[in-house]
């Protein structure tokens, strides 16, 4: 490292030299100035709102905080939040990983053109993706009819909320399985066909184990992403109370009806719960990035 | 100060933490002269080199140009040129704007960079590569837009860092020709690490050998080579066979034989001697002293020469160097009287195993 | 005997391709459907029912109050955001690689946030602290500056949705930097900044504007911060998402779904475009390597 960008270390400032100490204290200058402009950005942005929920959600004490989130609309608003996650996550998984594979192992026309696919949700407002749910599900909606005919609800109903979250979330298993994947190589699945394992082994014994940071990855993004859908979730779910109102919805509804400390407190707990997948993700961005890198 | 003294380095140190990297170092580079710094690697070498740059800043000691103190100088002021190993191109300026950086850095009028940059490439061959990227280049063509673009500013002095390390070894070669011709037409004062010491020997009118942090000898290639004056520098520079015994009479004494050369060392202490591969010649019935008997193991013929692996009856192995003529008659097996000429004794230092010594591999 | 053997062996030698192509077109079969199902789907949905009677509904619902300013108020916000995030986040990525110091992974990973916390929840943390019935939001408000329920609080969500971005696509390139070009221009005579200017900026100029075309394009669509944070004042903070929600809401799917194209399409050009200024970059460097 360049005696510039690396700070000296005091064994390694020699005696005497009062230009070269002046030109380090100037040095030192700049580099506080630089982490104290971005700190305060952070400050501002980030660790101040941050504190702010805090302290509202705590400031009416430990009791409110229990007493809210043992209410009965708040556990059914995360019931149903948990619901819809769970199966998005089932969903996106299986396919998502099924998907990188095929973009990943096999050449054919139109592998670009799915490529740019798999981005798209991350393109559209969850807004868009709201309405288009209740286009295709609604009234004169292009798949109402068949729905409608054997008596399933789908708009202003959980199946609603479950699809637009899978189209949401739809790239971030996908994204974080392709790259591990492709640094992979075929050289160990080959490895273990010339030794006689099936492909079921094969997947097993040699893929998955190799893709389990990436894939852990993707699922904390995924959970991250799926429990703070808002956007298209309020869209279709026609804002049922206790039926179609998800965590986030809940907390919508609540500021809505002046009951901001119920609002903050479920508010924090959500943000709560994605800053643990966010430590998750961290750790395992780190494994992800030695294994990469391997 | 002598004033044909370019660099000059005093007591020189750079710790790490608890590491030390370069340890009381004390050396001149003449002026006009290519002075090599040659070493393995953690000897310690490119870390006094980018003390001398600025890049690293010494824990103690101090550093003179031309009779002026660099110690506290910061890099931009020293000017020097340097040469990275890597070339270390800036990958998005075309060679021109690489080569002029130092001189638009500078504020030199356009007028005056273009002139010098076209100068400059036409002494290293490249006034066609003018405006190429430096990926569109070959390694040896990269590291002379390298050496052009520290040229460019007319630095004091130039130092490299392995300039050739990352090349092929052809490549080295011919490079190692041609700086040799631009010295010879520039008469930079040049200082010169490397790990070759093929290149040392070549190139350098003087060599500072360097093991662990210290110098082991200064000195010209000559007496590098003929004098080593420790072990290290002995087993190091140039291949050599390592026979163990200890001292008896001003001789080392293996088994029932004797090497003369051991007069420096204290009576009956364990010791070493080096002898060159060249130097171990078949017995004349005119020579005396240090000859010993030993069996021809294995003979490996190339070209003109023979390598010829010898076994001693006390199971220590010589490796000679002789001609196809000198062997002729002589089978696997049979047992010859070999002079070992030019042998350097030197004792065994406290804390290094006793190892068995292959001859022909450097302590690297 | 030998017959028989023989018929196993050609039977053998048969089934493998076969039953490989065939789990090949399964796989296949099975990602275009999901994909096909998943985005093609709704995205012709949106696309028909905007523009099935051409510009007849795009135009009623640009007709509407507010309509212009929410369409300029998005692309305004989300761009300055984005230019503040691609300082602020060049910046960041520099600490981050560069220097030394304890705290950095927590620096690292409150940096990462912005991913994890629902957009809903960063809009009420934001009321949290600079609503107007805070002490912040009172001392801003005597000053005469107002965040929440105006432009300048859409602003600040669009800023912390969008702060990973670029730190992200700085900080790999800047990892990957070799010093020994800093170094040589040091040598040469560049000052910090020179160097800075002429070796690290080059390098990651590409990778900040992919950044911030990213936050750019996410910014265009957000919804969960916004709809909380600026009051949806129409002509004066109401934002295009927003828009597009209400017109929705107000059984106008076809205005929505007109609208909505419309921003989307300009997202996904971008994203696609930054996703192919990212991959040519680094099979560049890999191919100069």
């Amino acid at each position: 490292m360049s005696a510039v960008t690396e700070a000296p270390r005091l064994i390694d400032i020699t005696p005497g030299g009062a230009e070269a100490r002046r030109r380090d204290r100037r040095r030192k200058l700049v580099r506080g100035g630089i982490v104290a402009a971005c700190l305060a950005y952070l400050a501002v942005v980030l660790i101040g709102p941050l504190v702010g929920i805090v302290v509202s959600a705590l400031k009416p004490g430990f009791r409110t905080l229990t007493d809210t989130l043992t209410s009965q609309d708040v556990r059914h608003a995360f019931f149903l939040t948990f619901q819809i996650t769970a199966v998005t996550l089932l969903v996106t998984t299986t396919l998502g990983a099924v998907t990188a594979w095929v973009l990943v192992r096999h050449r054919f026309r139109g592998r670009r053109l799915m490529n740019a696919l798999v981005d798209l949700p991350l393109a559209m407002s969850p807004v868009t993706v709201g309405i288009a749910c209740v286009l295709l599900f609604g009234r004169g909606g292009w798949f109402m009819p068949w729905f409608s005919a054997r008596g399933i609800q789908v708009i202003f109903a959980l199946p609603s909320m479950i699809l637009v979250t899978i189209f949401i979330c739809m790239p971030f298993v996908v994204r974080s399985i392709a790259p591990v994947l492709e640094e992979l190589g075929t050289e160990e699945e080959d490895v273990a066909r010339t030794l006689g394992a099936s492909t079921v082994q094969t997947l097993f014994r040699v893929i998955l184990p190799n893709i389990r940071w990436g894939l852990f990855y993707g699922i904390a993004l995924t959970t991250a992403r799926a429990i703070g859908e808002i956007g298209a979730v309020l869209i279709v779910s026609g804002n049922l109370k206790g039926k179609t109102e998800t965590a986030t919805i809940y907390v919508l509804t609540a500021f809505e009806e002046r009951m901001d400390t119920q609002g903050y407190i479920v508010a924090l707990t959500l943000a709560a719960i994605s800053i643990v997948a966010l430590g998750v993700i961290e750790v395992m961005k780190r494994r992800k990035v030695r294994e990469v890198s391997r | 100060m002598r004033t044909n003294v370019a660099i000059r380095v005093e007591n020189l140190t750079k710790r790490f933490g608890g590491f030390v990297a370069v340890d009381d170092v004390t050396f001149d580079a003449a002026e006009g002269k290519i002075t090599a710094l040659l070493g393995p690697s953690g000897s310690g070498k490119s870390t006094v080199l980018r003390m001398i740059a600025g890049l690293e800043t010494p824990t103690s000691g101090r550093i003179w140009m031309e009779d002026e103190e660099t110690t506290f100088k910061s890099v931009q002021e020293r000017r020097v040129g340097f040469v990275f190993q890597h070339y270390a191109l800036f990958r998005h300026m075309t060679v021109e704007q690489n080569v002029s950086f130092g001189l638009a850095v500078r504020k030199e009028s356009k007028a005056e960079q273009t002139k010098r940059v076209d100068e400059l490439l036409k002494l290293v061959q490249l006034a066609p590569f003018k405006d190429r990227y430096p990926d569109q280049l070959s390694g040896g063509q990269r590291q002379r837009v390298a050496l052009a673009r520290a040229l460019a500013p007319r630095p004091r002095v130039l130092l490299l860092d392995e300039p050739f390390g990352a090349l092929d070894a052809r490549v080295r070669q011919d490079l190692r020709h041609w700086l040799d011709d631009l010295h010879r037409e520039l008469g930079v004062t040049s200082l010169l690490v490397t790990h070759d010491q093929d290149e040392a020997l070549e190139l350098a009118h003087e060599v500072v050998v360097m093991h662990e942090g210290a110098i082991e000898q200064m000195g010209t290639p000559t007496q590098i080579y003929n004098e080593p004056e420790t072990a290290f520098v002995a087993g190091f520079v140039g291949s050599a066979n390592v026979l163990h015994g200890h001292v008896a009479d001003g001789h080392v004494q293996f088994g029932e034989h004797r090497i003369a050369g051991a007069d420096h060392l204290e009576e009956g202490v364990a010791a070493r001697a080096f002898v060159r591969p060249h130097d171990v010649r078949l017995s004349t019935p005119e020579s005396n002293g240090s000859s010993v008997e030993a069996r021809i193991e294995r003979v490996s013929t190339l070209g003109w020469l023979s390598r010829v692996v010898l076994r001693l009856d006390d199971g220590q192995v010589l490796i000679a160097e002789l001609s196809n003529d000198e062997l002729d008659g002589l089978d696997l097996g049979s047992t010859v009287r070999v002079d070992l000429r030019r042998a350097k004794a030197f004792t065994l230092p406290e804390d290094v195993l006793e190892l068995p010594e292959l001859a022909g591999a450097p302590a690297e | 005997m030998a017959s028989a053997a023989q018929t196993v062996q050609r039977r053998r030698v048969l089934r493998a391709p076969t039953a490989t192509r065939l789990r090949h077109w399964g796989l296949r079969g099975v990602a275009v459907t999901y994909l096909g199902a998943m985005i093609v789907v709704p995205v012709a949905a949106i696309v028909s029912e905007g523009f099935s009677d051409g510009l007849t509904a795009f135009r009623s619902a640009m007709s509407s109050p507010g309509a212009w300013e929410a369409i300029r108020l998005t692309l305004v916000t989300s761009a300055l955001a984005a230019i503040i995030n691609a300082i602020f986040g060049t910046m960041l990525a520099y600490v981050l690689v560069r220097y030394r110091f304890r705290g950095r992974g927590v620096l690292s990973a409150i940096v990462d946030l912005p991913f994890a916390i629902p957009t809903l929840v960063t809009g009420v943390m934001l009321v949290a602290i600079y609503g107007p019935n805070t002490p912040i939001g009172k001392a801003l408000g005597s000053a005469g500056i107002q965040v929440i329920f105006a432009q300048l609080g859409i602003l600040l969500a669009l800023c912390v949705v969008t702060l990973p971005f670029v730190v992200r696509t700085v900080q790999p390139v800047l990892l990957e930097l070799d010093t020994a070009e800093e170094e040589a221009a040091q040598v040469l005579g560049a000052s910090a900044w020179r160097t800075f200017r002429s070796v690290v900026m080059p390098a990651i100029r590409p990778a900040i504007a992919a950044g911030a075309l990213l936050a750019f394009a996410r910014g265009l669509g957000e919804f969960g911060s916004v709809v909380f944070v600026s009051g949806n004042i129409t002509g004066k903070t109401l934002t295009a998402p927003v828009f597009i929600f209400q017109l929705a809401n107000q059984f106008k799917p076809d205005e929505a779904a007109a609208v909505a194209t419309m921003l989307f399409a300009i997202s996904f050009v971008l994203v696609l475009f930054t996703n192919r200024l990212v991959r040519t970059e680094r099979k560049e460097e890999a191919d100069a390597a």
